[in-house]
C-alpha cells in the first residue's frame, strides 16, 4: 500500500508540478522584495497560459509560444506596474482587479478563438543522457526525465538567489524593499527598480501558465489555474522572502498534489474534496507560521512618495 | 465665501465624478475590446441595456441577480472603511448558506414562519465566523487577510461539496448523477416574491417574476450598516483604525479587536447573501460543484460594486444593480453578437483597476487640504468625518 502511495512517479509528479509554482512565487518575489505586492499572479497566468497555448495551437512552434507568454506577462506586468506605482494605487486591491481583467479575458478570448478544448502536442520529455539513467532510488526518472520548462524553472532558483544577494542590481531590489528613501537618497531610482522587478514578475508569471497549458496539461480551458497564482503569492511569505525557501514551499505543494492525484488513481477512499483542500488549509496553517516575518521588505505594499 | 452645506455637496460631488470616470473609462476600453473582436459596438450594448432592463422581467432578473451583490457589498464597505481587505465574500457566502439550508431543513414546518428569522441568523453567524476567522488570524497573527480569505474560498467550496454529497444531499437524488443538491426545503421558509400594487396601475409591477423579498432585507441592510458605521460608537472605532491604525492605538482602541469585528460583520452580510438565496430563489442548496457553481461570482463582483458605490451602503445600492444589469445584459448580448459572457468579468477587472488607480486625485487633493489642518484636534475631527475611501 504505501509503497504504491509513495512511487516514484509520484515524486517525479511533485517535481513536475512544482514547475508553475516556482516561476510564479520566484517573479513574485523580485516584485515584493523590491516592496510591491503583485496579486494579480493568476490572472496573468491566466493570460500567459491562453496565448501560449493558443500559439502552440496555430504554429506548432513551442519557442514561438514561450515567446507570446513572456510578452502577455510583460505588458501585464508593465501595467501593474504603472498601477502601483506610477499611480500608486492600493495593491491588494488592484491586484484582484488585474485578476478578474485576466480571468474573463482569457476565458472570452478562449471561446471566442478556440471555442472546444483541443490538446496540443506541447513540450516533449527531454531525457538528460547518462544522469536519467540512475538506477538508484530511481534518481534518473524522478530528476531528469522531464520537460524542458522543468529544468528551466529548477535553474531558475539558483540564478534567482545569486542575483538578488550577490549583484548590484540585486542590491538595489532590497534597498528599495527595505528603506526606499534611502535608496533614493543614495541615488538610485525606486521607480525604475519597481518597474523591472514587477516586469519580471510578469514575465515569469506568464512562464508559469504557459508551463501549465503547453508543457503540463497541453490543454486550456476555463480558469485553468484555478488559484494557483494566490497560492504562488502565499509561498513567497511561506518561503520568507528567499529563493531557496520559496523552493521549498513549491515543492511541498507539488507534492501534496501529486499525493492526492495518486490517492483517487488508487481508488483509496478518502474523500476527495478533503484532499483537494489540503494544500489551502495547509497555506493558511504554513501563514501562522510564517507569521513572525522579520524578513518581510519593510516598505511591501507602500507605494513610494518622494515628496516636496 | 461657499457655504458648508454647498462645499459638503461639493464634496460629495467630487467623491462621485472619479466613479464615474472609472467606470465610463472601463466601458471605453471594452469597446476597443469589442471592435478588436469584430462586434458591432452599438449592437453590443443594446442588447446589453436590452437584456438588463427592456421588459419587467428583465428588470425583475437584473435586480434578482443585484441581490446577493448588494448583500456582499454591503460588508466590503465595514471591512475596507477598517482598511480590512475581504476578499472572502465567496466563502462566506457559501457558508451562510450552508447554514442556512441546514437550519431550515433541520426546523422543518414545527416553528412556522420563525424558521425564516432563525435561517437568516444563522447565515449571518456562519459567515461571520468564517470572515472574522480571517480577521483573527490577520489581527493576532499577523496573517495577510487577502491570502487567508482566497484559501479559505477554496475550503468553502470543498466542504460545501463534500456536504451536498453526503450529509446534507437530497434523499430522494442520491444514487443518481444529478447536480450535488439538498432537499427543498419547506414552503413555509420561502422568502416571498416582491409585487408592487399600486392604486391605479393596471397591475402590479413585477407580478410573475422572481424577484423576491430579499431585496427588501438588502436594503435594510444597508440602511443599518450605515447607521452602525457613521452614527454609532462601534462604526466611529472601525473607521479609525481604518484610517489610521497607530493613532488609534494611541487613542486607546483595541485595533486587533476592531480588525475582527469587521471580518465578521463583513462575513456575516455575505452569509446572509447565501442564507437569502436559499431561501428566496432557489429553495435549495445546489452547485456545479465549481468555485461559482452557487454563488456566481457574486462575492467577487460585490468588491466591485463595493467600489464603485464609493465604499458607501447606499452607494453600494446602485452600483449592485448595476452590475446585476451586467451580468444579465451579457447573456442577451452573447446570444445578439456571439461575444462571449465573459466579457463582464473582464470589464469588472478594469472598473476595479481604473476605481483604485483614481483615488490618486482625491489623495492629491486631500493631501492639500491635509497642510491646512496641522493641528492634532483638527486631524482628529477629520479622521471623523472623513469620506476617504480606504
Amino acid at each position: 500500500m504505501i509503497e504504491s502511495i509513495l512511487a516514484p512517479s509520484v515524486f517525479a509528479s511533485a517535481i513536475r508540478l512544482a514547475t508553475p509554482y516556482v516561476f510564479a512565487s520566484v517573479g513574485e518575489m523580485f516584485g515584493q522584495r523590491s516592496g510591491v505586492l503583485n496579486l494579480g499572479v493568476d490572472g496573468i497566468m491566466l493570460m500567459g497560459a491562453f496565448f501560449s497555448y493558443y500559439v502552440a495551437l496555430l504554429t506548432g512552434n513551442l519557442l514561438l509560444a514561450l515567446l507570446a507568454a513572456v510578452l502577455v506577462g510583460a505588458l501585464m506586468g508593465l501595467a501593474m506596474a504603472f498601477i502601483s506605482v506610477t499611480l500608486k494605487a492600493e495593491q491588494g486591491i488592484s491586484g484582484i482587479g488585474v485578476y478578474l481583467f485576466g480571468l474573463g479575458m482569457s476565458e472570452l478570448l478562449f471561446q471566442k478563438l478556440v471555442g472546444t478544448p483541443r490538446s496540443v502536442d506541447g513540450f516533449p520529455r527531454v531525457a538528460i543522457p547518462i544522469l536519467s539513467d540512475i538506477q538508484f532510488l530511481s534518481l534518473g526518472e524522478i530528476f531528469f526525465n522531464h520537460n524542458l520548462l522543468v529544468y528551466v524553472a529548477f535553474a531558475l532558483i539558483p540564478i534567482a538567489a545569486f542575483i538578488l544577494n550577490r549583484t548590484p542590481f540585486g542590491l538595489m531590489i532590497r534597498a528599495v524593499g527595505q528603506h526606499p528613501e534611502a535608496a533614493d537618497a543614495m541615488g538610485v531610482s525606486v521607480v525604475r527598480v519597481r518597474y523591472i522587478t514587477v516586469i519580471i514578475g510578469g514575465i515569469l508569471a506568464g512562464v508559469a501558465g504557459a508551463s501549465l497549458s503547453t508543457a503540463l496539461l497541453k490543454v486550456f480551458q476555463q480558469n485553468l489555474t484555478s488559484g494557483l497564482g494566490f497560492i504562488a503569492v502565499a509561498l513567497v511569505y511561506f518561503g520568507r522572502w528567499r529563493p531557496f525557501g520559496v523552493l521549498a514551499g513549491a515543492l511541498l505543494f507539488s507534492f501534496v498534489n501529486a499525493l492526492q492525484l495518486q490517492i483517487s488513481a488508487l481508488g483509496i477512499d478518502v474523500p476527495s474534496e478533503f484532499a483537494v483542500m489540503a494544500p489551502y488549509v495547509i497555506t493558511i496553517i504554513a501563514l501562522v507560521f510564517a507569521s513572525k516575518q522579520t524578513e518581510k521588505p519593510t516598505a511591501l505594499t507602500k507605494p513610494f512618495d518622494r515628496g516636496g | 465665501m461657499v457655504s458648508t452645506t454647498t462645499r459638503a455637496l461639493l464634496n460629495r460631488l467630487f467623491n462621485v465624478v472619479p466613479l464615474l470616470v472609472a467606470v465610463i473609462a472601463a466601458l471605453v476600453v471594452a469597446s476597443f475590446l469589442l471592435a478588436a473582436l469584430n462586434a458591432d459596438i452599438a449592437t453590443a450594448y443594446g442588447a446589453m441595456f436590452q437584456g438588463a432592463f427592456g421588459t419587467v422581467n428583465a428588470t425583475a432578473e437584473t435586480l434578482v441577480k443585484a441581490i446577493p451583490i448588494l448583500f456582499v457589498a454591503i460588508g466590503i464597505c465595514v471591512a475596507f472603511r477598517g482598511n480590512v481587505v475581504n476578499i472572502g465574500g465567496e466563502g462566506q457566502m457559501i457558508f451562510g448558506a450552508l447554514a442556512g439550508v441546514a437550519v431550515t431543513l433541520w426546523i422543518g414546518e414545527s416553528l412556522g414562519v420563525l424558521v425564516v428569522p432563525l435561517a437568516l441568523i444563522a447565515g449571518f453567524v456562519a459567515g461571520g465566523f468564517f470572515g472574522g476567522l480571517a480577521g483573527y488570524l490577520k489581527a493576532f497573527f499577523n496573517v495577510n487577510e487577502i491570502l487567508s480569505t482566497i484559501m479559505l474560498n477554496q475550503v468553502a467550496v470543498q466542504i460545501m461539496n463534500y456536504l451536498l454529497n453526503g450529509p446534507l444531499l437530497d434523499p430522494a437524488a442520491a444514487g443518481s448523477n444529478n447536480i450535488p443538491k439538498t432537499a427543498r426545503i419547506a414552503e413555509i421558509a420561502e422568502l416571498p416574491r416582491l409585487v408592487f400594487g399600486l392604486p391605479g396601475m393596471s397591475e402590479p409591477l413585477f407580478d410573475r417574476t422572481r424577484l423576491h423579498y430579499g431585496f427588501v432585507i438588502a436594503v435594510v441592510l444597508a440602511i443599518v450598516i450605515y447607521i452602525l458605521l457613521w452614527r454609532t460608537a462601534i462604526g466611529y472605532r472601525i473607521r479609525a483604525v481604518g484610517y489610521n491604525e497607530r493613532a488609534s492605538r494611541y487613542a486607546g482602541i483595541k485595533v486587533g479587536r476592531q480588525m475582527v469585528l469587521a471580518m465578521f460583520l463583513a462575513g456575516g452580510c455575505a452569509g446572509l447573501a447565501g442564507a437569502v438565496q436559499v431561501l428566496g430563489l432557489q429553495y435549495r442548496l445546489q452547485t456545479d460543484g465549481s468555485p461559482a457553481g452557487f454563488t456566481g461570482g457574486a462575492g467577487f463582483n460585490g468588491i466591485v460594486a463595493a467600489l464603485f458605490g464609493g465604499l458607501n451602503p447606499f452607494g453600494a445600492i446602485p452600483a449592485s444593480i448595476f452590475f446585476g444589469g451586467l451580468l444579465v445584459g451579457a447573456q442577451n448580448m452573447q446570444r445578439a453578437v456571439g461575444i462571449p459572457a465573459a466579457l463582464v468579468t473582464t470589464i469588472n477587472g478594469l472598473i476595479v483597476v481604473f476605481v483604485v488607480s483614481s483615488q490618486i486625485f482625491t489623495q492629491v487633493r486631500n493631501r492639500r487640504r491635509a497642510k491646512l489642518l496641522i493641528q492634532p484636534e483638527r486631524i482628529e475631527a477629520r479622521a471623523a468625518t472623513a469620506e476617504t475611501p480606504l
